[in-house]
């Protein structure tokens, strides 16, 4: 009881040391500029842009966007195999790929790469190699010895151990680690081109600084559309495997 | 004479061959159709590594950055960090709160059949309307909205506190109504019967139970909410994440250094709070 007092305590300090530290503006929220700009923002929400050219440059960048959480968690897992077979001794790489979050990566790539994205590609495929490769050693390490005891036994080598018995033992577990990423890095992927780093963000991001709301909807519209297919593709293949 | 070889040893054939090889052919056309599409380019960029400027970039991370001036600036901008995230959760909470009431099918008058048929439908309305803004509201990004808020409000913190507390408010709005859901329904029940009015139900039939959870659940998304802070900074919403942004384009690695390892230093601490506090409370 005394603790939760304390507890308590220490959070309603931590809500008002916060809230006066920051100067916040409330009242630019609510000025006539501010409140007639947010009239127009939804009002042109509203009325997304659907003309068939535009909608064509949204279609290629919802690619783009796809084809970069595809491959950098493809690329990811392949380096997360590698990582949880050989290299149990990096953990400390792999909380240091974790830690910084895609977008950090992103704009620090963009230095060496330009904008683009590739930049996003490598960023993401960075820190998700950090998140799986930690995930694929957990689940390798948290098996049950025997298959891999007895092929030992029989003599094969460990790259025979890994492939026959203890990749196959895991991989039901590997494979919805890996597209619960991939769900985790469409959503990244939508928002890294904020930096610069291509996709849907990109465009979002150049729309809304030309103030073209309307354009700036069809995009957001596209995005929440590219996550819910790939959350569905993701249960189908987690469903699938039982 | 001896029987055939081919008899003893069987030629060691994979069945499932065909489809495999058809299964990889796909993949590797997939991968190298998104590598085009993603202009990916692992020499270009190697290579580019190696040019003067990434390279005096990536050569000037270390010693990182740690003049007193500095360290002060990214001491303050760290808590920055941490006071957008707590009073945005705390927005946030506002808003959820009393959603998640309005939500709980209990707290209603119909659930002790005291509603006309009107009525129900139009709360049934309400509440289809309320669920879809909570789902609008959390499945747009934290960092599009803040980029939508930076051009209502202006660059600054009221940005980023604005945009956590959109997005929060609409995963705490569900995750609240679904605990007050799950809670035990029969003090409220009897609380309504003696004519107690539903609020007065909410306060002493269901929120004691539910308190531990609810706080418990609300420390764990403010770690979630200090790990978006910092990310909101780099599209102009303060904190330790615009400084990042700055230092970078000023190519000052010895300052995005120092700033990295106070970003982990803060989320570890962040980690350590929030489990310590859930502990208080399970």
């Amino acid at each position: 009881m005394n603790q939760r007092f304390v507890a308590i305590l220490s959070l309603v300090v931590l809500v008002i040391a916060s809230f006066i530290s920051l100067d916040l503006n409330w009242a630019a929220f609510f000025e006539p500029d501010a409140l007639s700009s947010m009239g127009r923002f939804v009002t042109e929400f509203l009325h997304p842009d659907l003309q068939p050219a535009f909608l064509t440059k949204v279609l290629f960048a919802s690619f783009e966007t796809i084809a970069m959480s595809a491959l950098s968690t493809v690329i990811a897992a392949f380096l997360g195999l590698l990582i949880a077979f050989k290299a149990s001794g990096v953990r400390s790489l792999l909380n240091v790929l974790r830690s910084i979050p895609e977008l950090v990566w992103a704009s620090l790539l963009l230095i060496a790469v330009g904008l683009g994205p590739f930049a996003g590609t490598l960023a993401l495929a960075l820190h998700t190699t950090g998140v799986l490769g930690r995930l694929y050693l957990e689940a390798i390490e948290n098996q049950t010895e025997g298959p891999a005891f007895a092929l030992h036994a029989s003599g094969a080598s460990s790259a025979q151990v890994f492939f026959f018995a203890r990749l196959p033992q895991a991989f039901p577990q590997l494979v919805s680690y890996t597209v619960y990423r991939w769900e985790n890095n469409i959503r990244a992927a939508a928002v890294l081109g904020v930096v610069g780093a291509g996709g849907l963000g990109k465009m979002l991001s150049f729309h809304l600084g030309l103030f073209q709301m309307n354009k700036a909807a069809t995009v957001i519209g596209a995005s929440l559309l590219l996550v819910a297919l790939v959350d569905s593709v993701s249960d189908s293949i987690r469903r699938h495997l039982g | 004479m001896s029987t055939a070889p081919a008899d003893l040893n069987p030629p060691l054939h994979d069945p499932a061959s065909r489809g495999r090889v058809i299964a990889l052919t796909l993949f590797v056309f997939a991968v190298w159709e998104m590598a085009r599409l993603t202009e990916f380019d692992l020499i270009g960029f190697i290579r580019a590594l190696s040019d003067p400027a990434p390279r005096a970039f990536l050569f000037s991370f270390f010693p990182p950055a740690h003049s007193a001036e500095f360290l002060k600036l990214a001491l303050v901008e760290t808590w920055r960090t941490v006071a957008i995230a707590t009073s945005g959760l705390f927005v946030a909470g506002l808003i959820a709160v009393p959603i998640a009431i309005i939500l709980t099918r209990v707290l209603s008058l119909s659930s002790i059949g005291l509603s006309q048929r009107r009525g129900s439908f139009l709360s049934a309305v309400t509440k289809r309307i309320l669920r879809s803004t909570l789902i609008f509201l959390r499945s747009v990004p934290e960092l599009i909205w803040a980029l939508l808020l930076v051009r209502v409000v202006g660059l600054g913190p009221t940005a980023g506190v604005l945009a956590i507390a959109i997005t929060y408010a609409g995963m705490l709005g569900k995750v609240y109504a679904e605990i007050f859901e799950s809670a035990d329904q029969t003090p409220v029940i009897s609380l309504l019967h003696q004519g107690a009015g539903r609020l007065q139900s909410f306060a002493f039939g269901l929120l004691p139970q539910c308190s531990d959870e609810l706080i418990s659940y609300t420390v764990y998304r403010w770690e979630c909410a200090v790990r978006s802070s910092v990310i909101l900074g780099f599209v102009g919403a303060g904190g330790l994440g615009q400084q990042m942004d700055l230092s970078m384009k000023m190519f000052a690695g010895n300052e995005v250094c120092t700033l990295l390892l106070m970003f982990v230093l803060l989320v570890a601490l962040a980690d350590w709070t929030s489990k310590t506090l859930r502990k208080v409370w399970e």
